[in-house]
């Protein structure tokens, strides 16, 4: 059996967390702009694209993350794509954080009075200018904190790709458990990661909430 | 490519989801009763006059909201034995949930106690009641009328991630998932079907709690 030392634990650890930090990072982002698109959706004018993203945002928060991860891995095969861990990976948690983004962020649109609307067909501007120059900024402006403790959630929601395979940090401590026979340390270790990567985050999200709560 | 969705094995199958569903909505059962009461203590503990208990508390708090509930789990389940605290599967499960739900219900329930006017209490003591009889009969109750919806979504949110549990096969309904999957090779249609077992369970939960909130807490004082 190969011997591992308390540093040799920690070093494969902190490498696996890089794909932690990097699915966080692209599922944020790709969440963000499908998102959006969400979002236009759910204020729309036209009432079948309201219901349609209503009933999208019900989906993916009505149902457990991992059966989505679980749907896409096997469903997307069956459709000719050829589909790995990463991929499945990526596109599950894009779609679960637009459908959980879209929600954040209408409730920002919403809280808006309308004579922010008033005010921009009045300086002549269209739909898209309106929500472009006036509505969306302010919307995102007001949800930052729920925005950030969502990227929280995000970053905690990866653990289950593990499940499905992919290589990030809790699929490689479970390895490392395996060679080590040491579960206390690993997982201790895999949390203390996952707190240090977290925490700051919740730090920051708090102090947004008291600085929105003081205006 | 040429595949066709074949749900025939469904029928066979029905047991197994049903007695999944039935361990799963068990699960949620125990952790949401154990995890308000527990929440109750903490949110009282984040307000105690000892500073020490108070940082516990957060401490607590703070360590099970910033670390992923799968990870949880694993350290109860695979790193608590080394320890000499070996559970059973379903323990191990019903403990790691309640825990979370515990830290996450303790915010709740927190800003619950702290939404109920002071002159609530005052009146109380003015009356002769005791500090105990006062939390129990007079604050307790105002405060889970405030926050019954948000408690209402975490019960919600917790039922779904206790899919995870599977992980340390606990039978359940992602576990008799995916044993049926194995079985008739049918994966997308198995988890297709699983999948709208949750949302209605999820759907169902949240009006049921909805109605019993309405009908026991909230009646007679809204």
């Amino acid at each position: 059996m190969i011997e591992f030392t308390f540093w040799d634990i920690a070093r494969n650890l902190l490498l696996a967390a890089r794909w932690t930090v990097l699915l966080s990072i692209v599922a944020f982002a790709g969440g963000a702009i499908v998102g959006v698109a969400i979002l236009l959706a759910r204020i729309s004018k036209r009432s079948w694209l309201r219901r349609s993203a209503q009933y999208y945002i019900g989906l993916f928060q009505g149902t457990p993350l991992l059966m989505q991860l679980f749907l896409l891995f096997f469903g997307l095969p069956l459709l000719g794509f050829r589909i790995e861990a990463w991929t499945a990976a990526v596109l599950g948690l894009t779609l679960c954080a637009s459908a959980f983004l879209a929600e954040i962020w209408r409730g920002g649109v919403q809280s808006l009075p309308n004579g922010q609307w008033d005010a921009g067909s009045s300086l002549g501007l269209h739909y898209i200018a309106q929500l472009r120059l006036i509505i969306l900024p302010q919307a995102f402006a007001i949800t930052r904190a729920p925005t950030v403790g969502f990227l929280v959630q995000l970053i905690k929601s990866t653990a289950l790709t593990s499940i499905i395979g992919f290589e990030e940090l809790v699929r490689t401590s479970n390895a490392i458990n395996n060679a080590t026979f040491e579960p206390f340390t690993v997982y201790g270790l895999v949390a203390l990661i996952y707190f240090v990567l977290c925490y700051p985050l919740t730090r920051y999200t708090k102090k947004l909430e008291l600085r929105t709560a003081q205006r | 490519m040429g595949y066709a969705l074949d749900f025939g094995w469904l029928n066979d199958a029905l047991g197994m989801i049903a007695s999944g569903a039935a361990m799963t909505v068990f699960l949620i059962v125990v952790t949401s009763v154990a995890g308000t009461l527990l929440s109750i203590f903490g949110a009282i503990g984040r307000r105690s006059r000892h500073a020490i208990l108070r940082k516990l508390v957060a401490g607590y708090v703070e360590l099970i909201r910033n670390t992923p509930f799968l990870v949880q789990l694993f350290f109860i389940f695979f790193g608590l034995p080394r320890l000499g605290i070996r559970l059973d599967p379903v323990a191990a499960a019903i403990l790691a949930m309640t825990l979370n739900m515990a830290a996450y219900s303790t915010e709740i329930v927190g800003a619950g106690l702290d939404a109920v006017h002071k002159g609530q209490t005052e009146a109380a003591k003015a009356l002769g009641l005791r500090p105990r009889i006062i939390f129990i009969k007079i604050v307790l109750p105002q405060a889970l009328k405030v926050i019954f919806p948000a408690l209402t979504s975490q019960i919600v949110i917790m039922m779904l991630e206790s899919a995870v549990v599977s992980q340390i096969a606990v039978r359940e309904l992602t576990y008799e998932a995916d044993m049926l999957q194995a079985r008739t090779f049918r994966a997308f249609e198995t988890y297709f079907i699983v999948t709208l077992v949750y949302l209605g369970l999820s759907i169902a939960l949240r009006r049921l709690l909805y109605a019993a909130g309405r009908r026991s807490i909230a009646g007679g004082m809204a």
